[in-house]
């Protein structure tokens, strides 16, 4: 059992969590209330990574964060070290493909959410903020709490995207499916199995969290 | 531009056209009433400060809310209006009294429970405080809804159809209940409804509106009984509304002689026609009073109109009475009602044939066309 690729693992999924909702609710509330020309090119866009290989979203975060690319060779001058093959390229890679899975159960929610209930709160004398945070916010939260969920355990379990950007160094990028992958390639297939049966747990829970959500939501909109 | 009350004038040519003119005195109940589409709720958004249109401008007891000419349009966070929407719009998640509390920002917090819990006594929802809305009957949810518009002590109370959602039973309740609270009520209040019963019943004035524009304001009896144009009266459900010429005038004895098809009709001259004139007339279907066949009955010399019954409807303890006056199938029909006692004592069946009286002071001219 390798603790350490088990803890960056979660690192990893917490951090790309933490950072990626917040993001998400924004552009998740945008696009349930407002219309804008290329609107759709949006949503196609952030629905990209559901249908592409990891791999090519990889090969194309290499391409232009790696330290021979503009964008690369940016960040090595702003933060004295290279993206790539680090745990913050992990962290930027994972945003990336994590968006469909934050941003579509939130837009979903937000849709959900009858706009004449925020012109009921302006009309009560809610500013714009306080009817995010008492009206709209409330009324989202399972649709939040399935991002979270989603985002989690989908993180935990990226492997592609993981193994393009980060490789596998130890402590640095290795996540707990490249360990997985790494022992059964060793031929060490108890350490598989118990890291396998751990990830199958956690991420159980998680989409259990999720549908657990949907359900409860169902039941108060009736 | 007075400064007491509501005044507002609007006008867009999309999304919604509007062409309209408003105002509303502190106090008054203004009923906008008007078909579906007509831009009753448009009008309603703008006051409310949710929509901005294209020209206008709106001001409440002398502050300036919308002055399109200065670029000026508070939120309607800055604009203290309540509003009851069609389908009440209360926060699902929150209980009644937290809905009226949050409405109540203005008020030091300490003190804003029990004024929720006034409030909610006031729409008789005392003790169903802590219900949430989908606890509640749809009338308890319209009386959240204006506990909820009243708590922030608006300047202006706009009114979306709120007794469209409920049932008639419990609609008659709410509109006693308004007549009523109306007497605590200062603001200026607005009530859109296509209900024109509804309207004349709890309005003070009204203002007609077709396609977003201003057609006629006054008094509910005013819009009734002498619309500005046969469009206002086909729009207020007056079904007799016919055209004519003015055949003379008799100025000094205020009375003019109406000419329709065959038959000429006394009517009081109001010194806006002239002899020769095309005209529209109307005459409230109240002021259609039938002959008794035994015996002479009030005003039966006055306008004497025959005809055949050609449809006889009851309705209750009403009948309506269609007579066509002439022989000819698209000879003009007149629609009225008796009671349906009335209508069997005289033996009233389809094909017989009838007398009626038309009142003159209730013949009303108005110019023809729209």
């Amino acid at each position: 059992m390798d603790w350490t690729a088990l803890r960056l693992s979660l690192a990893l999924a917490l951090w790309t969590t933490l950072v990626l909702l917040p993001l998400a609710v924004l552009v998740a509330r945008a696009l349930a209330w407002r219309r804008f020309p290329g609107k759709g090119f949006v949503e196609a866009l952030i629905a990209l990574p559901l249908v592409l290989p990891p791999t090519v979203v990889g090969y194309y975060l290499l391409a232009a964060a790696g330290r021979a690319a503009p964008l690369g060779q940016l960040y090595e001058a702003a933060f004295g070290g290279p993206l790539v093959f680090t745990f913050e390229g992990l962290v930027a890679a994972s945003l990336l493909v994590n968006l469909p899975f934050a941003v579509q159960p939130l837009q979903r929610a937000f849709e959900a959410v009858p706009e004449q209930l925020r012109e009921a709160a302006w009309c009560s004398g809610l500013s714009r903020a306080a009817t995010f945070a008492r009206i709209e916010m409330p009324l989202a939260w399972p649709g939040l709490a399935s991002a979270a969920a989603l985002t989690f355990a989908h993180t935990l379990g990226e492997f592609g995207v993981v193994l393009m950007v980060g490789g596998s160094i130890p402590g640095e990028t290795r996540t707990i499916s490249i360990a997985i992958y790494d022992r059964v390639q060793a031929f060490a297939m108890g350490d598989a199995a118990a890291m396998s049966a751990v990830l199958l747990a956690l991420s159980f829970v998680a989409v259990g969290v999720v549908y657990g959500l949907g359900q409860r939501a169902l039941v108060r909109r009736r | 531009m007075a400064s007491d009350g509501l005044e507002a004038r609007l006008a867009q040519p999309a999304p919604i056209p509007l062409d309209a003119e408003l105002g509303c005195r502190p106090g008054e109940l203004l009923a906008l009433v008007g078909p579906s589409g007509a831009g009753k709720t448009t009008i309603l958004r703008a006051i409310a400060g949710i929509i901005r249109p294209r020209e206008g401008f709106i001001a409440c007891n002398g502050e300036v809310w919308f002055d399109a000419a200065r670029n000026l349009s508070l939120p309607p966070q800055r604009r203290r209006v309540g509003l009851v929407f069609q389908d009440y719009a209360l926060f699902p998640h929150l209980s009644a009294r937290a809905n009226v509390t949050a409405a109540l920002g203005h008020v030091a917090r300490a003190k804003r429970d029990v004024r929720a819990r006034e409030l909610l006594e006031l729409v008789h929802l005392g003790g169903l405080g802590e219900r949430r809305p989908d606890q509640l009957s749809g009338g308890q949810r319209q009386r959240v809804a204006l506990a909820r518009a009243l708590a922030r002590e608006p300047a202006v109370l706009l009114l979306d159809e709120p007794f469209a959602a409920v049932d008639q039973v419990t609609r008659r309740k709410l509109q006693r209940e308004l007549a009523l609270l109306r007497r605590a009520i200062a603001a200026p209040t607005i009530l859109v409804t296509h209900d024109l019963a509804e309207a004349a019943a709890l309005a003070d004035r009204m203002s007609v509106l077709h396609h977003g524009k201003t057609l006629q304001h006054g008094t509910p009896d005013e819009i009734a009984n002498r619309p500005a144009t046969p469009l206002v009266a086909r729009l207020m459900d007056q079904p007799n509304v016919f055209a004519g010429t003015v055949a003379a005038r008799d100025a000094a004895a205020g009375l003019l002689t109406l000419r329709w098809g065959e038959t000429l009709l006394e009517a009081r001259d109001d010194g806006r026609f002239r002899p020769g004139d095309q005209v529209a007339w109307m005459i409230g279907a109240a002021a259609i009073v039938m002959h008794r066949r035994e015996r002479p009955s009030r005003g039966e010399r006055e306008n004497p109109v025959s005809g055949s019954i050609a449809e006889l409807l009851f309705f209750g303890d009403t009948a309506s009475v269609s007579l066509r006056v002439g022989e000819s199938a698209n000879a003009p029909v007149l629609t009225f009602s008796v009671s349906a006692h009335t209508a069997r004592r005289n033996a009233l069946t389809p094909g017989a044939a009838a007398t009626v009286s038309l009142l003159a002071d209730a013949i009303h001219l108005m110019p023809p066309g729209e």
